[in-house]
């Protein structure tokens, strides 16, 4: 086992009904550590991702996020995480000072604080101009690259993102993943889902999920040698295409 | 006569321009690929070809119809799948396709041949809500609708977005087969892989083609010198090949780097020992041909 890892689950398990989404998951995730989540349409991802921003009780197992359980604190959890996904980032209807404003404040940051921070991180990304754009008008790209930097703006310990490149042009999906890369460099784990398999290749470290299952889990270059073949891409193949039960 | 016309189109919302002076044509029979992200103006091409929308200038003929004039007649063609799932979420999947079917004027036995293959992989759900039916599962029962009136030519936008590499494969190579029946498909997508998979690709940005090849064309046309370049630490390689001299543009690729350069001022050899001197360990330099995604960095930069 890890020394004090950001996730650590144990037997992980989410039934519906007759249904087990997630089944027996056990796993950690390291400081620092950009960890991939990838499973085909209706593997459990959702699901197992939702138990551990503590959006949804487990039916059973064990485990804690950034050091809260995740049967128990679930408050907690909530308020110590980042999270972003392509559905859900930020107000379109709100300018791009607004919505920092307004997910600084959710997260209990001062006036002063979020002040500062909004110049500092308005600059760094180049959107200083942008600050009275309503988000609606910025195109797709940029309105990512802010929401990622609003989903760690208050500075967690891991933060969760969602197929957050989904739809994106190449190049921003490259810059997406250079900030990604700063944010890991930093000390924030990064929990991150995909369908873009060369972007499993920029983690450090991925899970594969089948069937409510964690098939595989491991850095690309090991995987790649274990299934002996040169992509993630034939990795992912290889073990999605046994998934046996319907989406 | 080609399956769709298109004759300098313009369209704009406001002050936002979606369309500018957009022209091209697609074979009748042809799979034909409009690959760009989000916001480069596929869905208003589609809704403009599918008489959903209108232009504001130039003339866009489907099937021999003109989109203004003739909307009803194209509505009887063309068979549409739009980016976000459209179908009544609160009818059964087999209530769904029967009444669209209806709509069309037919039934779902007259053309179950065409929809067979891939209705038949939802048919044991077919007493489910639509609403309730998984992401892979609604992408086909939205396919299903679109094809169940025999359409001559079929619109496709973004139907991959967010489904898995395994199930991208398979609704491609259900495209083929489609294909192979003498339906056109304009389809869309973001993913730069599923372009080669089409007869001709057309790489839109800012809402205009910046090219309209065969995919082994548009790699015949990329005439830098491209280089895979791999390295022990890939983070920091990344920013250092950046600001290297004879390096023109650096982009991360899976778990290589894709750099083009100008070989005049370096050579293999010459990058290799470059970069040994910085440091690095586990060099790999080699030669490498263009995927369709250099092409469109390449393209997209040369058009800024």
């Amino acid at each position: 086992m890890m020394e004090n890892p950001v996730i650590h689950v144990e037997k992980l398990t989410k039934r519906f009904g007759s249904f087990t989404a997630v089944d027996n998951i056990s796993f950690d995730v390291g400081k620092g550590e950009i960890f991939g989540f990838l499973g085909a349409n209706g593997a459990g991802k959702t699901t197992a991702m939702r138990m551990l921003c503590g959006l949804s009780k487990p039916t059973g197992g064990t485990g804690t996020v950034a050091g809260f359980d995740i049967n128990k604190e679930s408050e907690q959890i909530k308020q110590n995480i980042g999270y972003m996904s392509q559905k859900f980032s930020l107000y379109e209807d709100l300018k791009v000072w607004e919505n920092i404003r307004l997910f600084g404040g959710i997260y209990g940051l001062s006036d002063k604080e979020i002040a500062q921070k909004t110049d500092d991180l308005l600059k760094r990304l180049g959107f200083e101009s942008e600050r009275n754009t309503l988000v609606q008008s910025l195109p797709l790209g940029w309105k990512q690259k802010l929401a990622f930097s609003v989903s760690i703006f208050h500075e967690p310990r891991i933060v969760f993102l969602d197929e957050p490149t989904g739809g994106v042009d190449p190049v921003t999906r490259r810059q997406f993943w250079e900030l990604i890369y700063q944010a890991a460099d930093k000390g924030i784990t990064v929990f991150v889902t995909t369908h873009y398999m060369d972007e499993a290749e920029y983690c450090n470290r991925v899970s594969i999920m089948v069937d409510g299952r964690i098939e595989a889990l491991d850095s690309p270059s090991e995987l790649k040698k274990r299934f002996e073949v040169g992509t993630m891409d034939e990795v992912f193949y290889l073990l999605a295409r046994k998934a046996k039960r319907g989406e | 006569m080609n399956a769709v016309d298109v004759i300098q189109l313009d369209k704009a919302y406001g002050t936002v321009t979606a369309l500018t002076a957009l022209s091209f044509s697609v074979n009748r029979g042809e799979l034909f690929g409009i690959i760009g992200p989000d916001g480069a103006g596929k869905t208003t091409l589609f809704r403009i070809l599918t008489t959903l929308i209108l232009p504001d200038r130039g003339k866009a003929l489907v099937d021999g119809y003109d989109v203004v004039k003739d909307y009803k007649e194209i509505r009887k063609r063309v068979g549409y799948m739009p980016g976000r799932f459209s179908l009544y979420q609160d009818m059964t999947v087999e209530e769904n396709l029967r009444f669209f079917a209806t709509v069309f004027g037919t039934t779902i036995e007259e053309n179950y041949t065409l929809i067979e293959d891939i209705y038949k992989q939802i048919e044991p759900f077919k007493t489910r809500k639509a609403g309730k039916l998984s992401g892979g599962m609604k992408q086909k029962l939205a396919l299903s609708c679109a094809l169940i009136h025999k359409p001559s030519v079929l619109f496709l936008d973004e139907p991959t977005t967010g489904v898995d590499p395994v199930s991208r494969k398979e609704f491609w190579a259900m495209l083929t087969r489609l294909k192979e029946q003498g339906i056109t498909i304009v389809v869309s997508t973001p993913y730069m892989d599923e372009a080669v998979l089409c007869d001709r690709i057309a790489l839109i940005r800012k809402g205009t083609f910046l090219d309209i090849e065969t995919p082994g064309q548009i790699i015949d046309n990329f005439k830098e010198t491209l280089w895979a370049v791999k390295a022990d630490k890939m983070s920091s390689l990344l920013q250092d090949l950046r600001t290297l001299d004879g390096v023109k543009t650096c982009f991360s690729f899976g778990d290589v780097h894709h750099i083009t350069v100008d070989d005049k001022r370096l050579t293999i050899v010459s990058l290799g020992d470059r970069l040994s001197r910085q440091g690095y360990r586990e060099i790999e330099i080699k030669p490498i041909q263009a995927t369709i995604e250099d092409c469109y960095m390449q393209m997209s930069q040369n058009a800024e």
